[in-house]
């Protein structure tokens, strides 16, 4: 039973990453109805980022949020730089897109990190572990979970967050209210940049940092935003825990861990077959 | 009177098809212009191109006496210009109260805007009922009324109508046309309104303009043209 509670638990510590992966596609996914596949390097990148502010002597949360900042700036860039340019282009360009973000943004890494494995530091003090959960795991389910709530407030309770969610929804209609729905989106690329780059610097201390470390967590994150509902981004970030939970249940007790991966690519199937909307998504419906 | 809103031969295109040809229009300061014509007339085109939306213009569109016809749609609304569009524009998944704010969303008198919502239920009692429902549930007529309410919320100098009875009960276009004409009576907000039925705009209006096929058939007073014969016939059916 114990060891149970320990899997469950350890499993709801990484779903705060799957979840905050998930916010992120689901937020670039709302406004531009495409998946961000550059989502985790970007996220990977950032964390490189902070790793060098912290061996050049910078306090752990100074560099936790220039690192964010980082990506924040970068998502904005990324936006107005490159996928401005594709706009009205077919899907698969923009599949393209982002397929090629995903390889320069890893090589540019390995470039300049070289592509060997580091240890990442964590910044929570060994005292806060159980004996359920490590010191890390607490500290990262409080910061997960201190991020969905950030967001949610800003979405729900700021003009700015309005004006957002606006953009997404009806870009017309927002242009005549006066919304400058380019900057809105470029906002919304900068947040996901920078919710990406808390989950992969949480990530960091558990499984080593290095450029192809974002692979399997943005697999996760995928499944999570599928299961959660890809147009819900609080069914998103709940689908993150739920596959946390299962991935780890299913390591332990199941297909043991060599196939913990496939579990997301079965949960990512499973979904698409039997409900593409997602558990808490809607359909959304057209009158022809 | 003088003009708040004017089109000097103004064409307008969407792409390379030409829609409006050479068009002179005015709205005054405080009037209600209708604009009447058939389908495909180009009369929702004429108000996409005042706001300089997914359209291309040529010739002169002066606001308050300046030209804006190069600017772009999020500026042409913070000079005091809403338009409520064919389709009306709702955001669906938002709730009532959040699409008025969005109306005010270029303001930062923030007391303000507090009093105006108010005067938007005071308008339109229905919506402060529904002020927390999302808008996608509403009927096709308290759309109308939210699209008509949130284009309020900007302080509008100049309304843009774009055929606000379509698809609504008698009732209920009768009702927002009341609005409308107390709108104009008590706070001077000038109107351009496209219209195809013709009785209510005439009804509504200080001056008329008929449009076939992107241009100017006929324009006057509404008094003047309600009584024309060909007009009578060919718009209203008596």
């Amino acid at each position: 039973m114990e060891a149970f509670l320990h899997q469950f638990l350890s499993g709801l510590a990484n779903g705060g990453i799957y979840a905050s992966i998930a916010l992120a596609l689901v937020m670039i996914y709302q406004a531009t109805h495409h998946i961000n596949f550059a989502q985790g390097e970007q996220g990977m990148f950032s964390a490189y980022v902070a790793l060098v502010l912290v061996q050049a002597g910078f306090p752990y949360w100074a560099a936790f949020l220039l690192a964010l900042a980082f990506g924040f700036v970068t998502g904005v860039i990324i936006e107005r730089v490159i996928i401005r340019r594709f706009e009205h282009a077919p899907v698969l360009s923009v599949v393209v897109v982002f397929l090629g973000l995903l390889f320069i943004i890893n090589s540019l890494a390995g470039w300049l990190f070289t592509y060997n494995v580091q240890a990442f530091p964590s910044p929570f003090p060994p005292g806060l572990g159980n004996r359920f959960l490590s010191a890390h795991e607490i500290g990262m389910i409080g910061v997960t979970l201190g991020t969905l709530l950030l967001i949610y407030l800003f979405f729900r309770f700021t003009p700015l967050g309005l004006a957002m969610r606006a953009a997404a929804q009806n870009p017309d209609a927002s242009r005549l209210v006066g919304i400058r729905v380019g900057w809105m989106l470029a906002l919304g690329w900068g947040l996901a940049g920078a919710t990406g780059a808390i989950a992969a610097i949480m990530a960091a201390p558990i499984v080593y940092i290095e450029p192809n470390m974002m692979a399997g967590i943005l697999l996760y994150g995928f499944a999570a935003a599928l299961l959660g509902g890809i147009n819900n981004p609080w069914g998103a970030a709940a689908g993150g825990f739920i596959v946390g939970v299962i991935e780890n249940l299913a390591g332990a007790y199941v297909v043991g861990t060599e196939l913990k991966l496939s579990v997301a690519l079965v949960i990512i199937i499973v979904v698409l077959v039997t409900r593409p909307a997602g558990l808490f998504g809607y359909t959304i419906m057209t009158r022809v | 009177m003088t003009a708040l809103l004017e089109l000097r031969e103004l064409g307008v295109a969407y792409g390379q098809i030409p829609v409006i040809h050479k068009l002179d229009l005015v709205v005054e300061h405080g009037g209600i212009t209708a604009l009447l014509g058939a389908n495909g007339a180009g009369k929702t085109t004429l108000l996409r191109a005042i706001c300089n939306m997914k359209v291309r213009n040529s010739g002169a569109i002066l606001f308050e006496g300046r030209r804006i016809e190069t600017r772009q749609t999020e500026d042409i609304v913070r000079l005091g210009i809403a338009h409520v569009p064919d389709g009306r524009g709702t955001f669906v998944h938002l709730t009532v109260e959040e699409n008025l704010a969005l109306g005010a969303y270029t303001r930062r008198d923030r007391a303000l805007v507090a009093q105006d919502f108010e005067r938007a239920y005071t308008y339109f009692p229905r919506l402060k009922e529904r002020a927390q429902q999302q808008a996608g549930t509403l009927s096709g007529g308290e759309q109308q009324m939210l699209a008509i309410a949130r284009a309020l919320m900007l302080r509008p100098k100049l309304l843009l109508l774009d055929e606000p009875s379509f698809g609504l009960a008698p009732l209920v276009v009768q009702e927002i046309f009341r609005i409308l004409r107390r709108i104009n009576d008590e706070e001077n907000v000038s109107m351009l309104l496209v219209e195809q039925n013709a009785t209510l705009a005439l009804a509504l209006a200080t001056h008329v303009y008929l449009l076939e096929t992107g241009r100017v058939v006929m324009d006057g007073p509404a008094s003047i043209v309600s009584d024309n014969a060909a007009v009578r016939r060919a718009y209203l059916g008596y």
